[in-house]
């Protein structure tokens, strides 16, 4: 097991983890000035690698995102491993590079960790959490920022993760030419402050989709939210995918699209900031008092509620 | 009841089995319930894994050319009901064709 | 030409919807459609179309998806095979969330049992192969368009000599529940839209019968929201005119006589049987089940199945008549109370897009 830690992790690590990692003491001392962000995240994926990602991207992007919503760059993250024997060393050192290549692009340090090893059938091959801490750069992000008449923008097409993700699965038995948006938003959020942009909220549409973020907006602000489907973007292949399986693309996962409700001054400077990271970022809606629960507006004005998911996608027949 | 979505034939192999594409995505499924020949090109109904019938394409376009002209006639002011019943008495003028005869 | 995209085309959407309200408005009250088939259901849900032609056409929604009208007996049933030692129980996908009487197939999977939700039966057939220790069983569901599907299923694994593949048959065919329906003089139906896909394996001829008994229009559409428009206009221009044939609008894929291949196997191994359905009871003929001579791979016999207490459907549901058109979901006793999206009593509150769930939603968010 040391010698595991030692050559592989510490290894792998090796430019991301800096001299706080290497002391290898019980815990990691940090040097921070408030206020501070924190988050945690266990990630769960099943194939390991996928088109656009892998398990390492998604557990240092997830926690990285998670951070960035709430207007905070991450600065150091812990990285606890459950490994079931047997896996290929080489598969672990493949993971944790993609892992630390992430944090290296966003300037953030890994300083602990843990590893647990797990007798074969325990886990299904590996498990990561991240958990971070984070600056937070502006302040007052979140729900309770949420108000009637903000706008809602979304950073780019939805359900790509979730996509990618369903077709790798072996019965379905589908190839598409498609890629995970996995991916950090850090880069999107700085440059968002930066532009003095304000947001009251942002949320990435990771499990249960654009769908669920919506509703949780809803809900945790007691307003209506009204989106026009028109305007958000779906690739072919995602619609695709979801008329042979009748799933809805509101509903399917996403690494790397998160939903950003602004005043209606920040609107067009933050659509801007938006497009610059992604062609098919859009203002899709907004907040009303005067609605309850969420509404898609189709191309031809009807209405109707979409609700949120009801936890696994199970494909429909009728 | 009855998810399906028309899909184009790309490839068939020895075992009776079509390759299709729906909007960029393929997969793999059986000719088993079809008697008419398919040919690559062809557009297909999928459900469940299993191709059920071919779509007749002409006929797809003239419903919708019917549908346009009835869209056409609204944009210019007539309601028009000449086209009676549409489908009983004018429409099965115009799409005589039975799919399959 | 885009088979999809262009039966989504807004404009002709919105043409054909304004053509509808203009022709409908001499008529005295809205026209009453139903959809029989659940996947219309969707579409008319997922595109919003009643909006587009509110005050004019009341959709009603009927009979039609395979999942909501599994009676409580038979999940059941699903349920005390799945808990069996060493069988691997296979479904199509999202039956496993219905609710039986105890338990679900979902929670029963959470439990350890192998359950498994498949996107197509062929794979029951791959699983038996490659488990020849476990008995796999299929519980098969799905109207017409399903059960050839299961035929070919039956015909692989008895010609290839698979010994450890058991049915739990549980298809049902549209007529039935449809003249169940009928059958109330109060029926408050103008027309129907037909299944798209039903119709596509079953022919546009077999409704020629049902148009003629009803005394009402059929169309017969594709499930695309164009189709549906299209068809609602036909229904309206034969309702003025007191006619009631058969109208195909989904003649891209429906011929006269079907799928003949396809109806010819599902007669080689199934017969009619009587079926309960959620919500109508038990019809006759209304289901099939495996003729005699394949009783070995059939689940039902080969297992005993413990004779429960018929679990009864409750009585004081009234989702026959809300399928019949006659009475709102408000107006049941059960409506909200012991009844609901999560605890289920009826067809309409099973599915997502049944009328109760729908007045249920729409009441909840007070809109």
């Amino acid at each position: 097991m040391e010698a595991l830690i030692n050559s592989v992790i510490f290894e792998a690590f090796s430019e991301v983890g800096g001299e706080i990692l290497k002391q290898a003491n019980d815990s990691a001392i940090l040097n921070l000035s408030s206020p501070l962000a924190f988050s945690t995240d266990s990630f769960v994926v099943s194939p390991l690698f996928f088109a656009g990602g892998d398990i390492g991207k998604i557990a240092a992007c997830g926690t990285i995102n998670d951070l960035a919503m709430v207007g905070a760059r991450a600065k150091y993250l812990s990285c606890a491993l459950i490994l079931e024997e047997g896996l290929l060393l080489g598969t672990l050192k493949a993971v944790l590079a993609s892992l630390a290549s992430e944090c290296a692009k966003a300037g953030v340090k890994v300083v602990c960790g843990d590893t647990k090893v797990l007798p074969r059938g325990k886990c299904d091959s590996m498990f990561i959490n991240t958990s971070g801490v984070a600056e937070v750069l502006c302040e007052g992000v979140g729900v309770q920022s949420l108000k009637d008449g903000a706008k809602l923008l979304l950073s780019g097409d939805i359900g790509r993760h979730g996509a990618v993700v369903l077709s790798a699965r072996e019965e379905f038995e589908i190839s598409a030419d498609l890629k995970s948006d996995c991916k950090s938003l850090l880069g999107v959020v700085m440059a968002l402050i930066e532009a003095g942009v304000k947001p009251l909220c942002m949320r990435d549409a990771t499990r249960g989709g654009l769908s669920a973020v919506l509703n949780e907006l809803s809900r945790a602000s007691g307003l209506g939210v009204v989106v026009r489907e028109a305007d958000i973007a779906i690739s072919d292949e995602v619609l695709g995918i979801c008329e042979i399986f009748g799933f809805e693309p509101f509903e399917l996962a996403n690494e790397g699209t998160f939903v950003l409700a602004v005043s209606p001054d920040d609107e067009q400077k933050a659509l801007e900031v938006l497009r610059k990271f992604n062609p098919f970022a859009a203002y899709i809606g907004e907040l009303s008092v005067r609605r309850s629960g969420v509404i898609l507006q189709s191309r031809y004005g009807t209405q109707r509620f979409l609700e949120p998911p009801k936890g696994e996608l199970l494909p429909r027949i009728c | 009841m009855c998810l399906s979505i028309p899909s184009k034939v790309i490839e068939i192999d020895e075992n009776n089995y079509a390759t299709v594409e729906t909007l960029g995505v393929k997969r793999q499924v059986t000719l088993d319930l079809i008697a008419e020949p398919v040919s690559v090109g062809d557009y297909v109904l999928i459900h469940v894994g299993f191709a059920m019938e071919k779509i007749d394409t002409k006929i797809a376009l003239e419903s919708l050319e019917l549908y346009r002209q009835i869209a056409e006639d609204m944009e210019s002011g007539v309601i028009d009901e000449r086209e009676g019943d549409m489908g009983l008495a004018s429409l099965s003028d115009r799409l005589s064709t039975q799919k399959g005869e | 030409m885009d088979l999809i995209n262009d039966y989504r085309n807004s404009e002709l959407i919105l043409a054909l919807a304004k053509q509808i309200k203009a022709e409908a408005a001499t008529l005295s009250r809205p026209i009453n459609i139903m959809e029989i088939c659940g996947g219309h259901t969707h579409s008319i849900m997922k595109f919003a179309l009643g909006e587009l032609v509110e005050g004019v056409v009341n959709f009603i929604h009927g009979p039609g998806c395979p999942v909501c009208i599994m009676p409580v007996s038979r999940i059941d049933e699903a349920c005390e095979l799945a808990s069996m030692q060493g069988v691997i129980f296979c479904t199509l996908a999202d039956m496993l969330r219905v609710p039986g009487s105890h338990t679900s197939l979902l929670k029963l999977r959470g439990l350890g049992h192998d359950i498994r939700a498949l996107y197509t039966p062929l794979d029951a057939l791959k699983i038996a192969r490659q488990n020849p220790d476990k008995n796999v069983i299929f519980f098969a569901i799905g109207f017409e368009t399903t059960t050839p599907m299961s035929a070919v299923i039956i015909q692989k694994a008895l010609d290839e000599g698979v010994k450890n593949l058991y049915f739990h048959i549980n298809h049902v065919t549209v007529p039935a529940p449809l003249r169940a329906i009928m059958a109330d003089k109060n029926v408050n139906i103008d027309g129907f839209l037909g299944p798209s896909h039903v119709s596509v394996i079953v022919g546009s001829n077999a409704y020629k019968e049902l148009a003629l008994e009803f005394k009402r229009p059929i169309a017969i559409s594709g499930f695309e929201p164009v189709d549906v428009m299209a068809s609602v206009l036909n229904l309206i221009r034969q309702h003025k005119r007191a006619s009631f044939e058969v109208f195909n609008e989904y003649k891209r894929a429906v011929s006269a006589q079907g799928n003949v291949k396809a109806k010819e196997l599902v007669a080689k191994y199934m017969r009619p049987c009587t079926f309960e359905w959620r919500g109508l009871g038990e019809i006759d003929d209304s289901g099939l089940c495996l003729k005699d001579e394949y009783v070995s791979i059939d689940a039902r016999r080969v297992f005993a199945l413990q004779k429960e207490q018929a679990t009864k459907e409750a009585k004081a549901c009234i989702c026959g008549q809300i399928l019949r058109g006659v009475s709102k979901p408000p107006e049941c006793a059960l409506f909200a109370k012991a009844c609901t999206p999560n605890s289920p009593v009826g067809a309409c509150m099973v599915s997502s897009e049944g009328a109760c769930a729908a007045y249920y939603k729409y009441q909840r968010r007070g809109a």
